[in-house]
């Protein structure tokens, strides 16, 4: 049998909590070979950065341990190395960057002296530490080089600081290259120049790509071949395209039919009569700084309007300002024929009511202190017209129905309960007030996939149910193409276009939208394959 | 910057007149200080003479203005026990008692540096078990009480170091190593937990990628990082003993500002008690501004 760069052998990993044992990984085996891209590709408490972890030596032991099975690099078993030798060959021959950049970079070092410390650790002299570093920040493509080595992470926008661990990471131009969901936390043009970094840099070097990643799209785009891990277990291993068009685990099937952007847009309706919101000219400053500059839109009863646009588009800062959670510039926003701007803060309570908000991360906008019950109930304690004491109990069980959830979980703490589950609980709150419009705020960015395509279910299934209208705000194109009626493409505090789901995914008139929809990723590996060559032929990459 | 520290002057000395008002005037609530100086059998003639000497004959507000004029002209007004400048007398004592924080200080800070960032590396180690005991007995025992133990063992039985007063070398050993135990046990709490904080950051995680060994990964990628709370803390335990180590210096017979401050009271003393006050709310502020400037040179991201 011929000799893998680095293979993984029957490798288990426990993690011994106070909850008691959990087995991250059982029996996994994969392999990669020089200038191969192989993609672990799995949800969260898959397991799936459990191997890389241990491959690099980063699994704390307690509460870690490895159970049994091998890591061969060259042949060699990294488990019975020294803890010496690991070092010598981490970063050196065996690199990793990270999902979030900002936090992986250490903030009160420049970025010059942390790339350089790559090297000087695996004592590359100081002086070629300086000039490689140089030559490093040209090649990702960091403007102006000579002053970028005196500045911190911060300084940096996401994609940058990314660029800025690639760049680190490849410094001694490592054998194998492990990246941890390296564009999870990026925009989608950004993630596209990213991947497209990477790809470059391994052509160049020839070095095998470990990708870790739970979005199909991204193993479309970049991997050759992939491993879909599921609780611990690798469930089907094999072609990346092979894999996605005949998957033969029922998981993997699952995973793939949850990939949203795939199903068809909705018919346009015609909705006639007054809108339910009008927002006129909606501006916020923020000193100098123009956040929303001037944005008109309305939504009609009963509709779903999708904004979409990269982080800094001003997005949320039109919820919020809509809210008056921060209070707007300038502007007008019309509700029910009255200005909410306008009115005074008792008539604004009132009204508060008719539109609540479903915030991204269910974790922080739930009180952890508070039960289920507590949470949904706080709503008629504030606005006791709503519903008598006595019928609290009954309609809490009423709404955990509603949302998919058992009654008798009202008794239970957020963190009792998944992510997917608490931002259920999030909704029923939400919902608790007979709310008119729902505004979500990335309300499913920070869910699984199968768990996102479940809540969009739930949000789909209420809006007819209960006749509710949506302002869905999203980064994500392929959720909004699946669940919108309209789409608002924002940049720079602009509405840049506007129109029915399926002008603007079939037919975008703006060059931006253009290229969000070139930029984002389909998990398709043929499409994504003709979209990549597309990308290129026209120069839609956007810089 | 210099726009910053501009500001944090002009606040600090409104809180300093502030503080000069409310203390001239509580200080005359202590009582008249002709009873204690002169003898119980004095005459009413000797009374007015010394009260007319030392100004206590008119209203206290055209004393106060008397003051606040002297002040204006840096005069900080006589020692009524010593019969020279208070500004004298206290800058005097102040200099043994910075003497003694920035010794002390020095001494805890790099003591519960380095043995906090150890303990926190390997948490729930042999070590780590070790330190905690004794930092949390440390933070906890009165300093009165070790202080005496000390002059029992040290100066009474082993007679090693003299029990009081100030000449030698030896005489500074024991009330260092006692002003040293309490702030020490805080600061390498503060210090371990802010490490272990750090220690377990994601951009630690990159740095055991990168292969950095885990010296430098302590001092280097953590340490700095682990600072700011700890810098708090110490500029905080600074401030106490630079207000004067009232209990340790009166146990010591040392000559610094606290036990100056606190014989000024007990003496009626006014213009000593307020030239100590000055001179101490001075240098706090000074190490305040100190730790600010600190802060932004640990942390690129504090900027004023």
């Amino acid at each position: 049998m011929a000799e893998h760069l680095l293979e993984v052998r029957n490798l288990s990993v426990d993690f011994h909590t106070a909850a008691g044992t959990v087995s991250a990984v059982r029996n996994v085996s994969w392999h990669l070979d020089r200038g191969e891209t192989l993609a672990i590709l799995g949800e969260s408490g898959s397991g799936k950065s459990v191997s890389a972890s241990t491959i690099m030596n980063l699994i704390d032991m307690p509460p870690g341990e490895i159970k049994s099975g091998e890591v061969l690099f060259e042949g060699r078993d990294l488990l019975k190395m020294t803890d010496e030798q690991r070092r010598e060959l981490n970063g050196c021959r065996i690199a990793m960057i990270f999902q979030d950049p900002l936090s992986h970079l250490n903030p009160v070092y420049t970025v010059g002296w942390q790339i350089c410390e790559m090297m000087t650790v695996h004592d590359v002299p100081g002086d070629e530490a300086k000039a490689r570093t140089l030559e490093l920040l040209k090649r990702v493509g960091i403007p102006n080089p000579e002053a970028a080595m005196g500045k911190y992470p911060h300084e940096f926008s996401g994609g940058q600081r990314q660029r800025l661990m690639i760049a680190m990471a490849l410094a001694l131009k490592p054998d194998i290259l492990i990246a941890d969901e390296p564009t999870t936390a990026l925009d989608v043009t950004v993630q596209a120049q990213v991947l497209a970094l990477l790809e470059e840099l391994q052509r160049e070097t020839g070095m095998g790509l470990l990708l870790i990643t739970h979005d199909l799209g991204v193993v479309a785009e970049i991997a050759d071949r992939v491993v879909v891990m599921n609780k611990g277990e690798i469930v089907e291993t094999g072609d990346a395209a092979e894999v996605y068009r005949n998957p033969k685990h029922p998981y993997t099937k699952r995973l793939i039919d949850a990939a949203p952007g795939k199903g068809e847009t909705r018919d346009e309706e015609d909705r006639l009569g007054e809108p339910l919101l009008r927002v006129d000219r909606l501006q916020q400053h923020y000193g100098g700084f123009h956040a929303l500059k001037g944005a008109s839109f309305s939504i009609m009863p009963g509709e779903t309007v999708a904004i979409v646009g990269e982080s800094g588009s001003g997005k949320s800062t039109m919820a919020r300002a809509i809210l008056r959670l921060d209070e707007p510039s300038g502007g007008k926003v019309i509700w029910k024929g009255r200005d909410l701007l306008q009115m005074t803060s008792k008539e604004l309570f009132a009204i508060r009511r008719d539109i609540q908000m479903v915030f991204q991360d269910p974790t922080q906008s739930l009180n952890p202190r508070m039960t289920v019950y507590q949470i949904i109930s706080e709503a008629w304690i504030v606005h006791p017209d709503i519903l008598p004491k006595a019928r609290w109990k009954d309609r809490v069980a009423e709404l955990l129905v509603q949302v998919g959830l058992s009654p008798e979980m009202a008794k239970r703490y957020p963190h009792q309960f998944s992510g997917g589950q608490r931002q259920r609980i999030a909704i029923a709150r939400a919902l608790a007030l007979e709310p008119k419009l729902i505004i979500c705020d990335e309300a499913v960015s920070a869910l699984d996939v199968s768990i996102q395509a479940q809540v969009i279910e739930l949000l789909d299934g209420l809006r007819r149910d209960l006749g509710l209208s949506y302002l869905f705000i999203a980064h994500d194109l392929p959720v909004v193409r699946d669940f919108a009626d309209r789409v608002i493409v924002m940049k720079s505090g602009e509405i840049v276009e506007e129109g029915h789901v399926g002008q603007i995914f079939d037919a975008p008139r703006m060059p931006y939208t253009k290229a969000l929809l070139a930029a984002s990723l389909d998990p398709d590996p043929e499409v994504q394959a003709a979209r990549r060559n597309a990308r290129k032929s026209e120069g839609l990459v956007p810089a | 910057m210099k726009k910053f520290i501009g500001k944090r002057a002009i606040a600090s000395a409104i809180s300093l007149v502030g503080l000069v008002i409310l203390v001239f005037f509580l200080s005359r609530l202590t009582g008249d200080p002709t009873d204690l100086y002169l003898p119980i059998d004095a005459t009413q003639e000797m009374r007015d003479k010394f009260r007319e000497l030392h100004g206590l004959n008119d209203p206290l507000i055209v004393q106060f203005g008397r003051y606040v004029w002297d002040l204006l002209h840096f005069d900080f007004g006589e020692s009524i026990r010593q019969a020279r400048p208070a500004m004298d007398v206290v800058l005097e004592g102040f200099r043994w008692t910075l003497t003694l924080a920035v010794v002390t200080m020095t001494l805890v800070t790099v003591a519960a540096i380095v043995i906090g960032s150890l303990a926190a590396f390997k948490v729930g180690g042999v070590f780590d078990r070790i330190t905690s005991f004794f930092s949390l007995i440390g933070a906890s025992a009165p300093d009165f009480w070790i202080a005496i133990v000390g002059i029992v063992i040290f100066a009474v039985q082993l007679r090693w170091l003299p029990t009081s007063g100030t000449g030698t070398i030896w005489h500074w050993i024991l009330p260092i190593s006692v002003l040293f135990i309490r702030p020490f046990g805080l600061i390498l709490q503060v210090v371990r937990g802010s490490m272990i904080t750090a220690l377990s950051s994601a951009y630690v995680k990159t740095a055991k990628a990168k292969g950095v060994p885990p010296r430098p990964i302590i001092f280097v990628h953590g340490l700095r990082n682990a600072m700011l709370p700890v810098i708090t803390v110490i500029g905080d335990q600074a401030a106490g003993i630079l207000n004067g180590a009232v209990v340790v210096e009166t146990i010591f017979g040392f000559p610094g500002i606290g036990k100056l401050m606190i014989d000024a009271i007990l003496q009626r003393d006014f213009a000593v008690i307020l030239a100590a006050i000055m001179v101490s709310a001075v240098a706090i502020f000074i190490m305040n501004l100190l730790i600010d400037l600190a802060y932004a040179m640990l942390d690129p991201r504090i900027r004023y």
